[in-house]
């Protein structure tokens, strides 16, 4: 591998690596700041400080960043959006942001649009696109001052002709203005979908704005890399793509910490217990990729079928509170207070970290601090963590085999090195920025969900797997490099036929030059 | 009728999640409906729900769900008066009024469907419904069952289009017609089916499932809200048994007959440890065996729920890894005499090897009816 840096921006430390094909070269953790550049800036000058100023001569920076989902978390820095629904007469019994909670919908609501248009199952047009009411809408779109819209057809993902002349239409008629279809954001399930792209909408001038500050940043310390930001399902895309769909970059911390601790540990197939201050994050590697939770996924209160990693959290982490008489660990947390309110930080709430010094399993702080520490109640304490994170693992494996676990993560010595089910713990260098070694190590990857029709089942996937190919190298990937991460068919009932919907996924590397996009 | 009750916004959760159970797997997702129920009561429309008790024996009365494939219920969104115009359809064709609607089946989205058109058309709903849960075949519902036709049945879709079936050879035939109909359609339609007597609807239907659905899904909530396990509740709700806690470990799927058929595969955790359970799917969960032993089978209820929430998992989500709890809940007594066998028992199902078991049932021996 060539040497890339690997950027984390989380809500309190933004860690940053640099590794090459012989593994992590350098690490380190600064501070978050709320402006982005300096904050990324700051942890990028550490970084070449600590190494050299060779390290400004990397092939590419990947940066995974917390941004757009608190951005919609805390429904601030969203731009006003107009909605068009391609499906009359369709689906009019329910309008756009149906299901949004009200006060995020009023911040971005700027007028819904419903079209007559769209396609039926087998991908035949329902009724014709109504050209001249999209010519209205889009005069109204232009009066409004709207400059961000959202394009949601019927079946979209079947065929995409529909989206694609309404969105001919409307940059015809307003010159200038952002234009998100749904169908390049995914699957079959209107609502969902068309949330997707309305959330994705409403976040452009946010993504602009930051993906140019991540630009700066390393303009000012001298790298002229290409720019990579990390995405849901640990795999980057280029920060021209990342700005068109930000969406895209929504849960990219714990996927990329399980990367990390795929790449840290040499494993493909394994459990990872990610230990930090609140929680500790327990899911499971599937060929080197975080297996993903199936079920519909709530961002700020709004429904979306994003594909996130199959986690369980629970409240073990360094900053765990611990209570004496009765005993009791968590879930309760100092969180980012640890390095004042631990015991060994001169505080006086007794954490899992005071245990963890206690036991002689950490060396942080002032250890004097818990001298008077009674060892039955720490070792009680630490008994408990223990059996809290077997539990949880034994929850998460798949397998009634024994499998190797990952411990990752700055608490990760709370770790037990005993855990029934697991055949052993993995103990790596760098555990503490697993996330940011996880941006580093990213490869691109391409993905089809598709409703095939008339289609023999391995007719379906492999049409489904050259569409995700082909995204996959629209993307930047290296089509030599292609490998298949999931495959996966689910017949359609009533439907008369062979209908089936196939969904391929797939990853690569970078490839050596980088395409426009 | 003064004894009739109001469905209310409050309730519509609760009645998504008890219906979503009762779906056993199947019958579509109640989401979307839910949210379209919801909007009809902000425009001020009420859902009334009428006792079985309190309708007239001579009150006409609707069997009313959409019919199509889940998959494209959720992409295809109902224009919103699809099963209005079915039962405006069947009005003019009968020559006479509609009283009340009544539920094809409660168990997944066409729980939602007849409130909805009930409130639209300004007609109650019965409190009940033709299966007490979900089935993949129309001709599975009680009415048909017990001998009434479901002709003249009326189709609408979202387009405008109507279609009439009747005069029809048999029961089977209607699910044939419709089924092809549907597909033209695309996939989705409404559909109002076997006009009834109330009185005949006091003897076949499945009593008392609104209200089932509802305080189903209000324990499941109450569950959650404090904190204690809402698999318990399920089971105490519904006299179930919990048959066993475990992971998805291998699943496959395919089409046969235009029906998602499959199997998955259980590894037991906890108290199950050691155990292999089996589900087999045809639309709905059919059958489960414990270390290659038929247990349960239909008509029982066969349900999975996620093992932390307790919210159902529909056999379209199902997926290798998924962390679930099987239940076992008895269904309703009319699904269990020998004529009701011949239509849902196991044999109709293509099992004709496996004799079914009614599972005991407190509910059923204390009188429902």
């Amino acid at each position: 591998m060539n040497q890339r840096i690997g950027i984390d921006v989380g809500g309190t430390n933004t860690d940053a690596v640099l590794v090459d094909a012989n593994g992590v070269v350098g690490a380190i953790k600064s501070p978050t700041t709320v402006d982005v550049t300096s904050g990324v800036r700051g942890a990028l000058t550490e970084l070449i400080n600590s190494i050299g100023p060779s390290a400004k001569q990397v092939d590419s920076v990947m940066i995974g960043t917390t941004h757009f989902v608190n951005a919609v978390v805390q429904r601030k820095d969203l731009n006003k959006i107009a909605a068009l629904r391609v499906t009359l007469p369709g689906s009019a019994s329910l309008p756009p942001l149906v299901d949004w909670p009200k006060d995020l919908a009023r911040v971005v609501n700027g007028g819904s649009y419903f079209i007559s248009g769209g396609n039926e199952f087998d991908g035949q047009q329902v009724v014709p696109l109504d050209e001249d009411a999209v010519v209205k809408a889009a005069q109204s779109i232009r009066d409004s001052g709207i400059t961000s819209v959202g394009i949601t057809a019927s079946f979209s993902p079947l065929s995409s002709a529909c989206e694609d002349r309404v969105a001919e239409i409307i940059s015809h008629e307003c010159p200038g203005i952002r234009i998100t279809c749904s169908h390049a954001l995914g699957r079959i399930g209107l609502l969902e979908r068309e949330n997707a792209t309305l959330l994705n909408a409403s976040l452009l001038d946010l993504a602009t704005n930051t993906t140019d500050a991540f630009r700066k940043a390393l303009d000012d310390v001298g790298i002229t890399a290409p720019l990579y930001i990390t995405l849901n399902d640990g795999t980057v895309t280029s920060s021209e793509l990342a700005r068109k769909f930000p969406v895209y970059c929504f849960a990219s911390g714990p996927t990329n910490s399980m990367r990390g601790a795929a790449f840290l540990s040499g494993l493909q197939d394994a459990i990872v217990c990610d230990v930090g201050g609140t929680t500790a994050d327990i899911g499971c590697l599937v060929n080197g990729f975080p297996r993903e939770a199936n079920n519909v996924v709530e961002i700020g209160g709004v429904r979306t079928l994003f594909r996130m990693p199959d986690l369980i959290s629970i409240g073990i982490g360094g900053g765990t509170m611990v209570r004496e008489n009765p005993l009791g660990v968590g879930p309760e947390s100092v969180g980012f207070r640890l390095l004042e309110e631990a015991r060994v930080f001169g505080g006086s709430q007794l954490t899992l970290t005071d245990v963890a010094v206690a036991s002689g399993l950490m060396d942080v702080g002032d250890k004097t601090q818990i001298s008077d520490l009674p060892e039955t109640l720490f070792t009680a304490a630490l008994a408990t963590a223990h059996q809290k994170i077997s539990l949880t693992i034994d929850q998460i494996k798949t397998d009634s085999q024994d499998v190797p676990m990952i411990a990752v993560g700055g608490g990760a010595p709370l770790i037990p090195e005993k855990i029934p089910g697991i055949s052993e713990v993995h103990r790596v260098p760098f555990h503490g920025v697993a996330n940011a070694v996880g941006a580093a190590i990213a490869q691109i990857s391409g993905e089809a969900d598709q409703v095939f029709q008339d289609f023999t089942r391995d007719d379906a996937l492999a049409a489904a797997l050259e569409i995700a190919i082909e995204n996959a190298v629209k993307s930047g990937a290296d089509r030599q490099s292609i490998k298949i991460i999931e495959m996966e068919d689910l017949p359609i009932a009533y439907l008369p036929g062979h209908a089936i919907r196939a969904r391929v996924r797939v990853v690569g590397d970078i490839a050596a030059k980088p395409k426009e996009c | 009728m003064d004894k009739l009750f109001e469905v209310f916004d409050t309730d519509l959760d609760a009645i998504e999640i008890g219906a979503a159970i009762l779906g056993t797997g199947g019958g579509g997702n109640p989401y979307i409906g839910k949210l379209r129920c919801r909007l009809q009561l902000q425009q001020g429309r009420r859902i009334k729900v009428i006792p079985i008790d309190e309708l007239r024996d001579d009150a006409l009365v609707v069997s009313l769900g959409g019919i199509g494939a889940p998959v494209v219920g959720v992409e295809k969104i109902e224009q919103g008066e699809e099963c209005l115009r079915a039962v405006h359809a069947l009005e003019d064709d009968l020559g006479c009024k509609v009283d009340a609607l009544i539920s094809s089946e409660i168990g997944g989205a066409n729980s939602m469907e007849p409130m909805l058109t009930a409130a639209q058309a300004g007609i109650p709903v019965v409190d009940g419904d033709g299966m007490g849960r979900a089935f993949p075949e129309m001709q599975m519902c009680t009415w048909s069952i017990y001998g009434h036709r479901s002709t003249p049945s009326a189709m609408a879709d979202e387009k405008g289009n109507i279609v009439i079936i009747k005069n029809t050879r048999n029961e089977v035939w209607v699910e044939t017609l419709a089924r092809a109909n549907v597909v033209a359609m695309g996939a989705a339609a409404g559909i109002a089916m076997a006009p009834m007597k109330g009185s005949y609807v006091k003897k076949v239907a499945i009593r008392s499932t609104i209200t089932q659905a509802l305080s189903l899904g209000n324990s499941v909530l109450k569950a959650q809200r404090d904190n204690t396990d809402p698999i318990a509740a399920v089971l105490a709700h519904e006299d179930g048994r919990l048959l066993m806690t475990g992971k998805i470990i291998d699943l496959e799927r395919h089409l046969k007959g235009g029906f998602a058929v499959g199997h998955i595969f259980i590894q037991g955790f906890g108290d199950f440890s050691g155990d292999k359970g089996q589900i087999d799917i045809q639309n709905e969960f059919l059958v489960f065996h414990r270390n290659n032993q038929v247990e349960i089978c239909v008509p029982d209820l066969i349900v999975v729920l996620d093992v932390d929430t307790g919210l159902p998992i529909t056999t379209e989500v199902l997926r290798y890894g998924q962390r679930i709890a099987v239940l076992a809940l008895p269904c309703d007594d009319l699904l269990r005499t020998p004529e009701a066998l011949k239509v849902v028992g196991p044999a109709a199902f293509g099992y004709p090897e496996v004799t079914f078991t009614p599972m005991p049932s407190s509910k059923n021996k204390e009188g429902k009816r």
